[in-house]
């Protein structure tokens, strides 16, 4: 088990290490003249030679790069070229915001997904083509669209949710329900959408095969067969799919954070897009890629805990 | 460079089914309702993107200080956005760009998929790790997150965010061309094509491609309308072309005013959305439409039905010992069993079966795979395959008819009253629980004892089945036993519980010759130490010889010849019966675990 997971954790560093590197050559290769654009177009030539100078950019390129990865590996991801906050500070700060919503929208998803996906699966008829048609649209209509509809109608209409801004958990809990509500529900739905099919597809698979008209033929009562041993064998494909909505989610959450003003790392990103802040998008794209790795590893984890065979052959 | 425009070869083309289903699959779509609405709406869409200039009532670029945020009106058929542009002349003279944008992030990555695809699928080796490896990199990062920081180095062109957009969603042809063109290569066709000489591109560019089409025009249809929706969603952001009108950026425009016009996010909403529902749909139709066509080849094969059977009277022979035999547990009078067709008939697969079987009696059902007998077996236990009920006759168990029973019902009849024995040992043990829990959950319902006490119960009739060591196999998972213990904990989990009917079906035909003998020695203990009832499906004379008082053989759906064991053996009637010996005595082993399994409808 132990070799499992540090061969997975390897992967994930080198998955890490690459993805880094790409960004980092594309990203300041092309970035063009900085100096001039943070300083703007009144600057004397002179004055943005001294910024390009104290930036670092008038290094070689390998230069910058040895001194990005040393500097990274000791959690110091430099200072945003525009605000002069520390990346690290900016993002985490940010982070667990964006977070909040992501992974309650994860938890939405399952939970509603398996509900429905079960329903689908085990009643058939006029409840399958609701959940199939359900999936069509909430897959094809953009998550942000949705989100615009759920604040004109419950926030704007019928006022039972404020339209903007966040409170943290930690001043008012029943607030920060309120506040994330909506934005969780506006990114549930295309997860929903996506997972459904998956445990519908996979529960009816679980309840075709021979072990459970044994275990029907034992005495189990129909639910305990669904719930306990279809659900447990169809959990495993739902799982994988679950993983992939999540990072789906973690590129949703960009904008609906702009949308219901919240401030998670999806609104220094695209403030950072605009500006073309190289380093807080370098530090994003690593945070992103660091978050993908470690949700990554717990699906294989909960993978392993699911299907014995996967535990016993790593 | 499709195959259309290639001369005529020296090698005749092969007419796959796949190919003739492409041909058809445009004609089968218009027969689509969902089909025919989603491509209907394309059309239309397209062909205003075409005439927007002439169409827009207004010019989209002029802006009117006096006129902002005007309601619908004659003038102003959708009513006017925050900065005065009349919001119908906008959408429409953003359609073109909208789907431009979109066709290019669905060429660049259909372009690029598709090439490695078929490089990788079709001659593998390292591209193939390297392109697969790219694919799950290009994977691994949310699009937007990498948009955005492409959109930090090239500013604020939506052509170059496409380009970047489809080199992410590559990977998505890149799949599943890969996989079908590794299906592919080495089909008869395609080796012919080797063989008679023609060259790699000419084999792909004919034989190949053709695969790939219909998967990659679905996948396109996806793909496009989430390269809208994300196109609209960047507009929306503002980091898009600010300077021409776009869905996205009304929508932004729309979500400023959303307290006072709140109506504005309606029209660019309306258009995106149906834009991607509609290309969504058209995807899901083509899909269906594919998988519909490709389907008639491979119908499933059912048990053989009513043929050309007429009913003919079963051959009985008489019971001397009838008298002396303990109660009557079981009698089925007439059973039919049916399957319910998608058109609306039922399909009969077993017809007018009559048997009655004692407490302390071993009925064997015999006959060969597809004749009925998996049927009468699972229709008495009421757990036939979905589709599948009773469509005649009775069964009387213990003076109640198991035919007209409730669900609920029969389950507390089924492992208290009537267990089971599978055939394949292995399919049958759920293999994310342990064999611990998969026998003591079913005592733990039925008797209602406490964990502990089924536990103790179960390691003892580990015991009893002749497993070795039953505390290890408690706790092992069914993949870490082998066939033989499998079965054996089957058995225990069948008796776990004290049934007075046992149903095994070809309990040992899955099994090597060696462990054969012993299961039917077990059953052979097991029944007279429990004093049960049991029938036993089986293909084999042989277990019939070893095991039965009573013997019936079925053929067709149908019950042929029925009596004592040993007056079959010494005096079989029917022809039927008479053929299933002759197999014996030619072939001392006819047919051994190769026997193809009971096709189950």
């Amino acid at each position: 088990m132990l070799r499992f997971v540090l061969r997975r954790l390897a992967a994930g560093v080198v998955l890490v290490a690459v993805i880094s590197t790409v960004a980092f050559f594309l990203l300041y290769l092309s970035g063009g003249n900085i100096a001039r654009r943070i300083l703007g177009q009144q600057a004397t030539a002179a004055t943005v030679q001294q910024k390009t100078h104290e930036l670092g950019l008038d290094h070689p390129v390998l230069t910058q790069f040895g001194s990005w990865v040393s500097h990274a590996v000791h959690g110091d991801l430099g200072s945003s070229w525009f605000t002069g906050q520390t990346v690290t500070q900016a993002i985490t700060s940010r982070l667990s915001v964006t977070l909040s919503l992501v992974i309650g929208a994860t938890l939405v998803t399952a939970v509603v997904s398996v509900i429905l996906g079960v329903l689908a699966a085990t009643r058939r008829g006029w409840v399958d083509r609701m959940v199939q048609f359900i999936s069509v649209l909430g897959f094809a209509v953009p998550g942000f669209l949705v989100a615009l509809g759920l604040v004109t109608l419950f926030a704007i209409d019928l006022h039972w949710f404020k339209p903007t801004g966040f409170t943290a958990i930690s001043a008012s809990p029943s607030l920060w329900l309120s506040s994330i509500t909506l934005p969780v529900i506006a990114l549930a739905l295309g997860g929903i959408a996506g997972v459904t099919g998956q445990i519908r597809g996979s529960v009816m698979d679980a309840l075709r095969r021979d072990y459970v008209r044994t275990l029907r033929s034992r005495g189990l009562s129909e639910t305990r067969v669904v719930y306990k041993h279809g659900l447990r064998n169809a959990a495993g494909p739902a799982l994988s799919v679950l993983a992939v909505q999540f990072v789906g989610l973690l590129g949703g959450a960009v904008i609906v954070e702009t949308i219901f003003a919240i401030p998670g790392i999806g609104q220094i990103a695209v403030g950072a897009t605009q500006q073309g802040d190289i380093p807080l998008v370098m530090g994003l794209v690593l945070a992103t890629a660091i978050i993908v790795v470690i949700v990554n590893l717990i699906v294989d984890l909960l993978q392993g805990w699911l299907n014995p065979k996967v535990r016993i052959r790593s | 460079m499709t195959a259309a425009t290639l001369p005529p070869d020296a090698v005749p083309d092969v007419q796959t089914l796949e190919q003739t289903a492409h041909a058809s699959l445009f004609r089968r779509l218009l027969k689509n309702p969902t089909g025919v609405a989603s491509l209907a709406f394309l059309v239309i869409l397209v062909v205003l993107g075409i005439f927007a200039t002439v169409l827009a009532p207004h010019d989209p670029n002029v802006a009117n200080a006096t006129n902002i945020l005007q309601k619908p009106s004659g003038t102003y058929l959708l009513g006017t956005d925050g900065s005065g542009h009349d919001v119908l002349s906008r959408l429409l003279v953003a359609i073109q760009p909208t789907l431009e944008a979109a066709a290019l992030a669905v060429g660049v990555a259909a372009v690029l998929g598709i090439t490695a695809g078929l490089i990788s699928g079709y001659y593998g080796k390292w591209f193939e790790a390297a392109s697969s490896w790219t694919a799950s990199l290009l994977m691994a990062l949310p699009g937007i997150v990498v948009l955005l920081a492409a959109r930090a180095v090239i500013g604020p062109s939506m052509l170059w965010t496409m380009v970047v957009f489809g080199i992410i969603l590559s990977p998505a042809f890149y799949r599943v061309v890969h996989t079908e063109v590794s299906g592919v290569k080495h089909e008869l066709y395609v080796d012919a094509a080797r063989v008679s000489g023609l060259s790699d591109a000419r084999i792909i560019s004919r034989h190949i491609l053709t695969v790939v089409r219909a998967p990659a025009i679905i996948l396109a249809a996806g793909v496009a309308g989430i390269a809208i929706a994300i196109e609209a969603g960047l507009d929306f952001l503002g980091l898009g072309d600010l300077s021409r009108p776009t869905w996205g950026g009304m929508l932004n425009d729309a979500f400023s005013h959303i307290f006072t016009a709140p109506l504005g996010l309606l029209w660019p909403s309306l258009a995106i959305a149906l834009t991607c529902i509609s290309l969504t749909l058209l995807a899901n139709a083509l899909r269906d439409e594919l998988e519909r066509s490709g389907t008639p080849g491979r119908r499933r094969r059912r048990a053989a039905g009513p043929v050309s059977i007429r009913r003919e009277p079963v051959v009985t022979h008489d019971d001397p010992a009838a008298a002396a035999a303990g109660e009557e547990l079981l009698h089925v009078t007439d059973l039919a069993v049916g399957y319910d067709q998608p058109d609306g008939s039922v399909k009969t697969v077993v017809h007018d079966v009559s048997l009655s079987i004692h407490r302390g009696e071993v009925h064997g059902l015999i006959g060969e795979s597809g004749s009925g007998k998996t049927q009468t077996a699972f229709a008495i236990m009421g757990l036939l395959p979905s589709g599948g009920r009773v469509a005649g006759g009775s069964i009387i168990f213990e003076g109640t008819d198991l035919a007209a029973l409730s669900g609920r019902q029969m389950t507390g009849l089924r492992g208290a009253k009537i267990a089971y024995i599978p055939q394949e040992p292995m399919s049958n043990l759920d293999p994310t629980f342990t064999i611990g829990s998969q026998i003591t959950e079913p005592m733990r319902v039925i008797l209602k004892i406490g964990r502990a006490e089924a536990r103790e119960r179960a390691l003892k009739l580990l015991a009893r089945v002749g497993i070795p060591d039953p505390e290890r196999t408690f706790n092992a998972y069914p993949h870490q036993v082998s066939g033989g213990m499998a079965q054996r904990v089957l058995i225990a989990g069948a008796v776990s519980c004290n049934p007075d009917l046992l149903i095994a079906d070809e309990p040992t035909t899955a099994l090597d010759v060696t462990v054969q003998a012993e299961v039917l020695d077990l059953l052979r203990d097991l029944e007279a130490e429990y004093h049960m009832a049991v029938l036993l499906v089986t293909h084999n004379f042989g277990v019939v010889a070893d095991l039965c008082d009573t013997v019936s053989v079925m053929q067709n759906g149908r019950i042929v010849e029925t009596g004592p064991a040993r007056s079959i053996f010494a005096d079989p009637r029917h022809p039927y019966t008479r053929s299933l010996f002759a197999a014996i005595l030619e072939d001392s082993e006819p047919r051994g675990p190769l026997t193809p399994r009971e096709l189950q409808p």
